[in-house]
């Protein structure tokens, strides 16, 4: 009995968590950007500007919620849904502390990369459905970079995986009691990372957005909280990533004095900041160099960084 | 691939920069003193009206924002009867300042002029009167100029000759 209750107050509070820093982010990436760019941000609601939030879902939820007439009505309608449940759908499998979590899957980092291309469906569809040319390009370029980057973001956990010999994203942490994976698999990172930007749509890696030459790409003819649903969903997206980032490089929730939980937020917390900054450095690269930057240099660097680690894993055995 | 990480490496270092934002409302912007700004009418040293109502301004102004009627007091000095600006006109150029014969129109660098009706946008002679001098505290254009007017003649003025009869031969 209490069993069934404990489990339940884990899904609510990880589903509670997981939409507060997602909604939290609205605010923490504006300020951040504006911190780097030698701005304020939003600070007038609340202190620091923290109300902000509040503001800007009252005001997302009680805007016009306009379905274009040309527009595939119910793939219009469901696809940002798949793109937000996708995104809280990862958060499941992710190993807060070692009691918390909503499930333990022994195949934790199959079922993420699952899921993760689940999410490539909302968006895909989303610009099909809008039936407008923008929209259209920017669905057909998520498709592109998100079947390209996915290849080596697989391919860059399997280095994880080898030596920590397991799936499960718990026994991998386990598995850096000693020493965190990020030095032994710091090429993994490094991949990781650039394919989480290109998985979450991120800038520099947000050509299925492009606001500058696609309008607002895929969402551009939502409105109201279906847009809203996208502008989550993207945050969701970076929470999962720095948060596994941090699970499979960085140890999890392992660390010195601190409980768990605060290692394990803070760790997530720097890496939405990493996120925040490479959008605050640098810009949105062409659409051929997008692509030729997968196939041609990390795709390349993921095998080889496979091969050497599966040889010294071979060795040590 | 080192440009980016030294791209990264300045954009992190912004985090301990001053940051250049003036919280208007909360802290005022100092303006320069030379801001052209809100338009008022100033007084002479003796506290009476400086405008002398020649018109200048009005002909002067590029969207003809400028309007107002020439009187005449018992005195003989010249004073605008209404003087009206409609501010929701004006570009603040600062024409009318420059052609001001007596210094009488003067910007200032008020700046905080909104208004939620337009029509309060136009400015009357009271609103737009000041009871000081403005920029050119010592300045009075009755006793500097050649002008007769009640109180004062010809050649009283300063550093002013008394008048010359021109008919007659002697020096």
């Amino acid at each position: 009995m209490s069993d069934v209750v404990l489990h339940l107050l884990t899904i609510v509070g990880v589903l509670a968590a997981a939409l507060t820093i997602a909604a939290g982010l609205i605010w923490g990436e504006r300020r951040l950007l504006a911190l780097w760019q030698d701005r304020y941000g939003p600070n007038r609601v609340g202190p620091f500007g923290l109300l902000q939030v509040v503001a800007d879902i009252i005001k997302i939820f009680t805007k016009e919620d306009w379905i274009p007439p040309f527009a595939d009505r119910a793939v219009f309608v469901l696809a940002p849904g798949i793109v937000f449940a996708a995104g809280l759908m990862v958060f499941a499998i992710l190993p807060v502390t070692p009691g918390i979590a909503v499930v333990r899957l022994n195949v934790g980092v199959l079922y993420f990369l699952a899921i993760s291309s689940l999410g490539a469906y909302g968006v895909v569809l989303a610009g099909w459905s809008s039936s407008s040319k923008y929209s259209l390009l920017g669905g057909m370029r998520a498709a592109a970079q998100v079947l390209t980057y996915e290849v080596f973001m697989g391919l860059s956990l399997m280095g994880v995986v080898m030596i920590a010999g397991s799936f499960d994203l718990g026994r991998i942490v386990e598995a850096q009691k000693n020493l965190w994976f990020c030095v032994p698999q710091f090429f993994g990172l490094l991949v990781f990372f650039m394919a989480g930007l290109a998985e979450a749509h991120r800038s520099p890696f947000d050509l299925p957005e492009s606001d500058s030459e696609l309008v607002a790409g895929y969402h551009s003819e939502y409105s109201g909280m279906k847009f809203g649903m996208f502008f989550v969903g993207e945050y969701l997206s970076i929470t999962v990533i720095s948060a596994l980032i941090a699970t499979l490089f960085f140890g999890g929730w392992l660390g010195p004095v601190l409980p768990p939980v605060v290692w394990f937020m803070l760790k997530t917390f720097v890496f939405i900041g990493g996120f925040i900054l490479m959008r605050a450095t640098l810009p949105r690269p062409r659409y051929d160099q997008l692509m030729a930057l997968g196939w041609k240099l990390l795709l390349p660097l993921t095998l080889l960084n496979l091969l050497i680690t599966g040889a010294i894993v071979l060795a040590a055995r | 691939m080192l440009s980016i990480l030294k791209g990264i490496w300045v954009i992190l270092s912004h985090t301990f920069r001053r940051r250049v934002t003036v919280q208007y409302p909360d802290v005022q912007p100092i303006m320069p003193p030379r801001y052209r700004g809100r338009i008022v009418l100033t007084r002479d040293p003796s506290g009476a009206e400086r405008c002398v109502a020649c018109y200048l301004c009005s002909a002067v102004c590029p969207v003809e924002c400028i309007a107002l009627q020439a009187a005449e007091d018992e005195h003989g000095r010249r004073y605008p009867e209404f003087f009206r600006i409609n501010f929701s006109r004006c570009i603040f150029c600062g024409f009318c300042e420059d052609a001001c014969p007596t210094y009488a129109i003067q910007l200032t660098p008020d700046f905080e002029m909104g208004e939620y009706v337009r029509q309060n946008l136009v400015y009357e002679k009271e609103h737009l009167l000041i009871s000081g001098p403005g920029k050119y505290p010592g300045y009075d254009f009755y006793r500097m100029a050649g002008v007769a007017i009640g109180g004062k003649d010809k050649g009283e003025a300063e550093n002013e000759e008394p008048p010359v009869d021109v008919r007659s031969l002697m020096p």
